[in-house]
């Protein structure tokens, strides 16, 4: 339904379960992808399985100089920059009055910082063209908070806050910039869960089930198309209703 | 007239869509040629990839009108 053929897209975090369907998606859909992550075996593996169009870009996103040089990598390896999926995060949870600095700026850098950086390296070219999407991949806990999460959901609510100012920004230069806020999503991190969590959580889902990663990938591809281009500033929540938004 | 003078005011005519004869040395991009503040994030593009140059942000910043420009560039060469 949507055509990216001849369009380049940067994926971040392409070697988690989310990260690796976003890639997916927009590469079915025609994009050169570059596949962005700090473990390189997992994405070797996603680019020999896609095939032709994609590229193996690691970054560790905690290292600054690193995050700064990814778009320009991006650049070389696929000749431009169309479109910046920012979907690598991480957690380090703790009940609030336990949180150390470090657990706090850990997750601040990597998840809010690090998303600043690859923007307006991503940007730049953008404006040039007079064409970008730029999709955040933040979460529902970022809208609602989650207890043990106080960094997580600050530095994704952080993430919708610059998104929106961004696209105010550079609206007018045809780059759109909008989040993706996935509910819980069937991922290895949630296989971990026992029956007795699992039921805990599905029974705040209307729709009874967690969702797929394709299901977020599906969200992404759509406002990554030229049919999306008067959309920006947005979060598109995909949850099963958990948090209706 | 400089050939870097030249340079820079085709980019800016081009850019801004202005007449050549309202770029001169005093004119404000801002004030005086209708730029907003994209406009001039991406003259400094511009000016850096006409000429082979970095332009900082700090120093980008001070570059106000075509006067400011044309001196940067010439001093960064």
């Amino acid at each position: 339904m949507f055509d990216l053929t001849g369009k380049t897209a940067l994926v971040t975090g392409a070697s988690g379960g989310i990260g690796g369907a976003v890639a997916s998606a927009l590469h079915a859909a025609g994009a050169t992808v570059g596949l962005s992550g700090t473990r390189v075996e997992p994405l070797e593996a996603l680019a020999k399985e896609l095939g032709e169009r994609a590229h193996v870009l690691p970054c560790n996103l905690s290292d600054a100089e690193a995050v700064t040089a990814l778009p320009k990598q991006a650049v070389e390896a696929m000749g431009s920059l169309d479109i910046l999926v920012n979907n690598a995060g991480i957690t380090r949870d703790n009940i609030f009055m336990r949180m150390s600095e470090e657990e706090w700026a850990s997750v601040l850098e990597v998840n809010l910082t690090s998303t600043m950086r690859l923007c307006k390296g991503a940007i730049r070219g953008m404006m040039k063209a007079r064409w970008g999407r730029i999709v955040n991949i933040t979460s529902v806990v970022g809208a609602t908070g989650n207890p043990g999460q106080a960094n997580y959901a600050a530095s994704k609510a952080g993430v919708v806050g610059m998104s929106k100012s961004i696209a105010y920004e550079v609206a007018s230069r045809g780059i759109t910039v909008n989040c993706v806020a996935p509910g819980f999503i069937a991922t290895a991190m949630t296989d971990k869960l026992n029956d007795d969590q699992k039921g805990a959580i599905l029974g705040q889902i209307p729709a009874g089930r967690m969702g797929e990663a394709e299901e977020i990938a599906a969200a992404v591809l759509y406002l990554s198309s030229k049919e999306a281009a008067y959309v920006t500033g947005a979060t598109l929540h995909v949850n099963g209703g958990m948090a209706m938004l | 007239m400089s050939e870097v003078e030249d340079r820079v005011r085709k980019i800016v005519v081009e850019h801004l869509g202005v007449e050549e004869d309202k770029v001169v040395e005093s004119a404000s991009f801002i004030d005086d040629l209708g730029a907003d503040s994209l406009d001039t994030v991406e003259l400094v593009m511009a000016f850096e990839e006409e000429f082979g140059i970095e332009i900082p942000d700090d120093a980008a910043e001070t570059i106000q009108t075509f006067g400011d420009a044309v001196k940067f560039i010439k001093g960064a060469l």
